[in-house]
């Protein structure tokens, strides 16, 4: 690890504040990932500004519409809120499935999010839930949000807040996992509304995106049998040592299949 | 049997500081003054080292010193060691390129040592060592172990035409072949076994420690072998004389074989804290464990099977290349050869064997011994075999193994590749692991399994290995540069407790335990009052160390010779003090008495005698203080036969181990708590080669497959509970009855993993790692 200057802040606008004045600066929400990169000295950051003492960005809030849950709530505390229990029972169960204990306990949502890693399991439910993503500066829909691999909508001073997901009970997130890092080889997040389905998909290409294909097969007949004949674009898929271009295409339809059952 | 003694699953007296956060490994280790090396390694797979320019670096802050090849060798230091001589078809000694511990002009593999930089910090050391500039001249690179030697690749070695470091035929290749011409069925298979990087808990590490009062130097390293460790770094290394130099292997978390070797670091650590008169520290951390520990396995075979109309096996042929990486470590070259052609065998009765060994070079990390060391090789391509024959004529497999097993009444059975088993009932333990399986309900299983979408497999793997390595004069006949006996030293001290030293090395074997229990069987001391040490040259007599399951086979009968010879200076003295014969003593759970009569003594009355002799026997030394080694007569050959159970989801690819039952032949147990652990422990290292591990390079020799977030190492729920039984025979070539286990699941599982799978999706052969998208792929081949 390099040397670097650290700063804990205590509000959203300190927080701005400083990385606006920083030469290099990065925020640390749970650091599962920032951490072990400085470690290896492959991330040189001038100025490590702790979001850990805003108190603002740890609520989850409930009302008609949505649960709203503030970016510093760690991955334990979504798995274990009674408020996403209830509400959308779909991600908290996602939550308590990411990493190990260790990083479900230190690691935040809005973490997760603004470092939009292809494999990440949390944007694959902001995508399939429709969530909302407030800053400090706006609201980004969720569709809009990941723009590539490790890069968001995201400007350089700009911290989310919270995000709102709409509340849902039918809902599933399929996850085949990297054998090694656990890590999600495919995550498929469908969401059955009244009239249609929204699929958010992660790991299968280079940042999560909205499954349009397979939305349109279902709406027509939500049934496993409506995904079979779904031809999914292979040339986008990522290709590793551990699975294939062509097997995380077939993956993403299997994973599909298996939440079309799950909410049946 | 006494409390505590053999056969008591007693608790492990090492666990109360291990559990407690007490143990004391290489890196809790911390002298005044310590200083911090971090090692500079390539980024390249091949290149010629043009230019180091270490100015930068040298005046960085903090630094101490920074050291390259030049200066290692200019104190005569190194080279590194290969131990054992296989010789190759020409006659000649395998070749052995030069292995610097420091490079010199040339790198040959990503993570190959190129210098050294000590500062008072680490982070110091790390922040000079990107000051250090280096311009290399990249070769192209070879990392494939069935290309590396075909006419026209980049050569790695001068002095290795081809990247061949030997070709080993062994057998009578004219009788196979005449057999082969007539044989009804001749089945075969090729496959690969795939490289593993073993992976212990703790990485290794190495603290050197010079004092220059009494030139000595004291190495803590990570070692299974503190002795050896001195030995091959005094005698071939240079670096002190082995009365200069203490070599203390504290506790070592987990050894597989990976610290068996002696490395780079941990030479040029322990002559770096001389030349700069300061303790010099290093710790490997994950990255370098991938890139620089010695790598096991990495074999592609050829294996044919010659069979009658019944099945009957009349010969075998197996052509092998192994890799052997960069430079030969340590035991490298025996361990494709010796510990593997002379295990092919297994447990069947093939009358003709002939086996070619091609031994390769690549740029990739050395590859030596790891948990098996060979012996897994030779069973997986022979149980894979078998179940190919099986097959192709019409036999169940447990049936075609049952035709071929040697029989009871044949041992000692000699096989037709040396090694001469001396004990073994495989019938019994196939019949009670089939049943411990319920084998015969696998039909039933299958069906309701199909019902959900799945396809289930059962498989068997009936292996047999040679372990309690090894007795000297056949080794050394076959090419070891050390004898492989072992020693004991049983001391009383006149308080009547006992310490124990032991030239093996305990790094999770439970010696502390296992040992006191050989104790408190033969002299009656309490478990308690037992103290068992081990891993410090200055405190314990030399010993060979623990690999091979050798500990309790070879050890522990030391052990039990020391203690002999106590009960029989004992009786001696009891003669005395009780005033009878010394041929009336007779010696029975802890207490001399005089046959007939209610007049006894008890052994630590005898040791204060002993040590307080003021009525003593004339003559006769002081003190009741043993020690014995033990120069074993044989192998010994534990077997068994494991049966796995597998669901695979034909949709997604993924294989579910559902059941796994072990039936092993250890001979006598003496602790089964232990040996059951021993047991689980190896058979989750075979699953994890079967399903998950696989290490890859790419074709430039990048290595890519360097943490955990890529190479996939088995976890608790990537196996069932396992159902372990034991169908034990005595093995009169061991005089404690034992045979060793700590091997065994490693070399008993992928084939019975593998067979298992081929058998749920009937098709002939899937190569490990069957990894999810392999598996999917084989699914999808047979439609």
């Amino acid at each position: 690890m390099y040397n670097f200057s650290f700063e804990k802040v205590s509000s959203v606008e300190e927080a701005v504040a400083a990385i606006q004045k920083a030469e290099d600066g990065k925020f640390v929400a749970g650091g599962q990932t920032m951490l072990p990169t400085m470690k290896h000295r492959l991330a040189d950051p001038s100025d490590v500004i702790d979001l850990s003492g805003i108190e603002s960005l740890v609520d989850i809030k409930v009302d008609d519409e949505c649960v709203t849950i503030g970016a510093m709530v760690t991955h334990r505390s979504v798995a274990s809120s009674p408020e996403v229990l209830r509400n959308i029972p779909a991600l908290a169960k996602l939550a308590g499935n990411i990493g190990d204990p260790a990083v479900r306990n230190r690691g935040t949502i809005g973490g997760s999010i603004a470092n939009n890693d292809p494999a990440a399991d949390y944007p694959a439910a902001v995508i399939g839930l429709g969530a909302t993503i407030k800053t400090n500066k706006r609201e980004i829909f969720g569709d809009d949000f990941f723009t590539g691999m490790f890069e968001t909508a995201l400007e350089e001073d700009e911290l989310i807040t919270s995000i709102s997901f709409p509340k849902t009970n039918v809902a599933a997130y399929m996850k085949f996992e990297n054998p090694a890092s656990r890590y999600a080889i495919v995550g498929v997040f469908l969401v059955k509304l009244t009239n249609s389905v929204r699929i958010g998909v992660t790991g299968a290409t280079a940042c999560a995106h909205r499954g349009r294909r397979l939305e349109e097969a279902l709406n027509d007949n939500f049934s496993p049998a409506a995904i079979d004949p779904v031809e999914l674009p292979v040339e986008e898929m990522n290709s590793d040592i551990h699975a294939s271009a062509e097997y995380r295409a077939h993956l993403v339809k299997v994973m599909t299949k298996r939440a079309v059952e799950a909410c049946n | 049997m006494a409390e505590n003694g053999i056969g008591a699953s007693v608790l492990r007296k090492e666990d109360n500081r291990f559990l407690t956060g007490k143990g004391n490994y290489t890196d809790d280790v911390n002298v005044l003054g310590q200083t911090h090396a971090y090692f500079i390694r390539s980024p390249h797979a091949h290149a010629t080292i043009d230019r180091i320019d270490l100015s930068a670096a040298s005046c960085s802050e903090g630094v101490v010193a920074v050291f390259t090849g030049d200066d290692l060798a200019a104190d005569g230091i190194g080279p590194l060691i290969c131990g054992v001589n296989v010789t190759s078809d020409d006659g000649e000694p395998h070749r052995a390129p030069l292995h610097p511990a420091l490079a010199q002009g040339k790198v040959n593999y990503v993570g190959d040592h190129i210098a050294v930089v000590i500062a008072e910090t680490l982070v110091q050391a790390k922040d000079a060592a990107e000051k250090v500039e280096i311009d290399y001249g990249v070769l192209p690179a070879i990392a494939d172990t069935a290309t590396a030697a075909d006419a026209g690749q980049q050569q790695i070695h001068d002095v290795a035409p081809g990247n061949i470091c030997y070709n080993w035929p062994f057998g009578d290749k004219s009788a196979v072949e005449e057999t082969f011409e007539t044989a009804h069925k001749i089945s075969t298979l090729e496959l690969v076994n795939n490289r593993m990087v073993t992976n212990p808990m703790e990485p290794r590490a190495a603290l050197g420690d010079y004092n220059s009062g009494t030139e000595e130097i004291t190495l803590h390293v990570t070692t299974q072998n503190p002795h050896v460790h001195r030995l091959v770094l005094s005698a071939f290394n240079q670096l002190a004389p082995e009365h200069k130099l203490r070599v203390i292997g504290p506790d070592v978390g987990g050894g597989f074989g990976v610290k068996i070797f002696v490395y780079a670091e941990e030479l040029v650590v322990g002559w770096a804290c001389r030349k700069v008169n300061r303790p010099v520290k290093w710790t490997s951390d994950r990255t370098e464990a991938f890139m620089a520990d010695a790598h096991g396995r990495d074999h592609v075979a050829f294996a044919e099977m010659a069979m009658d109309e019944q099945g009957k096996f009349l010969a075998m042929r197996v052509n092998t290349t192994a890799n052997l990486g960069a430079y030969l470590s340590t035991f490298s070259t025996m361990v494709p050869s010796y510990l593997y052609a002379f295990l092919l065998a297994g447990q069947y009765s093939t009358p003709l064997i002939y086996s070619e060994v091609k031994a390769v070079f690549t740029n990739t990390a050395p590859v030596d011994a790891a948990r098996g060391a060979g012996r897994p090789e030779a069973t997986y391509l022979l149980e894979r075999l078998v179940d190919v024959c099986a097959e192709d004529i019409g036999l169940d497999p447990a049936e075609i193994r049952r035709r071929n097993f040697i029989p009871v009444d044949a041992f000692p059975y000699q096989t037709p590749v040396v090694q001469c088993y001396d004990s073994g009932d495989y019938p019994a333990a196939l019949e009670k692991a089939l049943s411990l399986a319920n084998y015969d309900g696998f039909s039933e299983r299958a069906k309701e399994a199909k019902t959900r979408g799945k396809r289930r497999g059962i498989g068997l793997s009936s292996y047999v290995e040679a372990c309690g390595i090894a007795p000297s004069a056949a080794v050394g006949q076959l090419g070891a540069g050390v004898g492989l006996w072992e020693s004991a030293q049983v001391r009383f001290n006149p308080t009547g407790n006992v310490q124990v030293f032991t030239g093996t090395h305990s790094h999770g074997q439970g010696h502390e335990t296992t040992f006191a229990q050989l104790i408190t069987e033969q002299l009656g001391v309490p478990h308690e009052n037992i103290e068992v040490i081990h891993g410090d040259t200055a405190k314990t007599q030399f010993g060979m160390g623990t690999y091979g399951s050798r500990s309790l086979a070879v050890g522990g009968v030391a052990i039990a010779k020391a203690c002999e010879k106590l009960i029989a200076k004992g009786k001696k003295i009891a003669a005395h003090a009780l005033e009878a014969a010394e041929g009336d003593i007779e010696f029975m759970e802890g207490d001399f008495s005089v046959a007939g009569t209610d007049k006894s003594m008890n052994i630590a009355e005898v040791a204060f005698n002993a040590y307080v002799p003021h009525s003593y026997p004339e003559g006769l030394e002081p003190g009741f203080d043993e020690n014995a080694f033990f120069d074993p007569l044989n192998f010994s050959f534990p077997a068994g036969t494991h049966v796995c159970e597998v669901e695979v989801d034909p949709e997604t690819g993924e294989v579910e181990i559902v059941k796994y039952s072990a039936v092993d032949d250890f001979g006598k147990l003496i602790n089964p708590m232990i040996v059951e652990g021993q047991v689980h422990g190896g058979i989750v290292h075979g699953v994890g080669q079967a399903l998950l591990e696989g290490c890859q390079y790419d074709s430039d020799g990048q290595l890519i497959t360097a943490s955990y977030m890529d190479y996939a190492m088995p976890r608790a729920d990537n196996v069932p509970s396992f159902d372990v039984d034991y169908a034990p025979t005595n093995p009169p070539d061991n005089p404690l009855g034992v045979k060793g286990c700590g091997e065994a699941g490693a070399i008993g599982a992928p084939p019975a993993v593998i067979n298992a799978i081929t058998n749920a999706l009937g098709i002939k052969h899937i190569d490990m790692p069957a990894t999810p998208e392999n598996v999917w792929r084989a699914a999808q081949s047979m439609g």
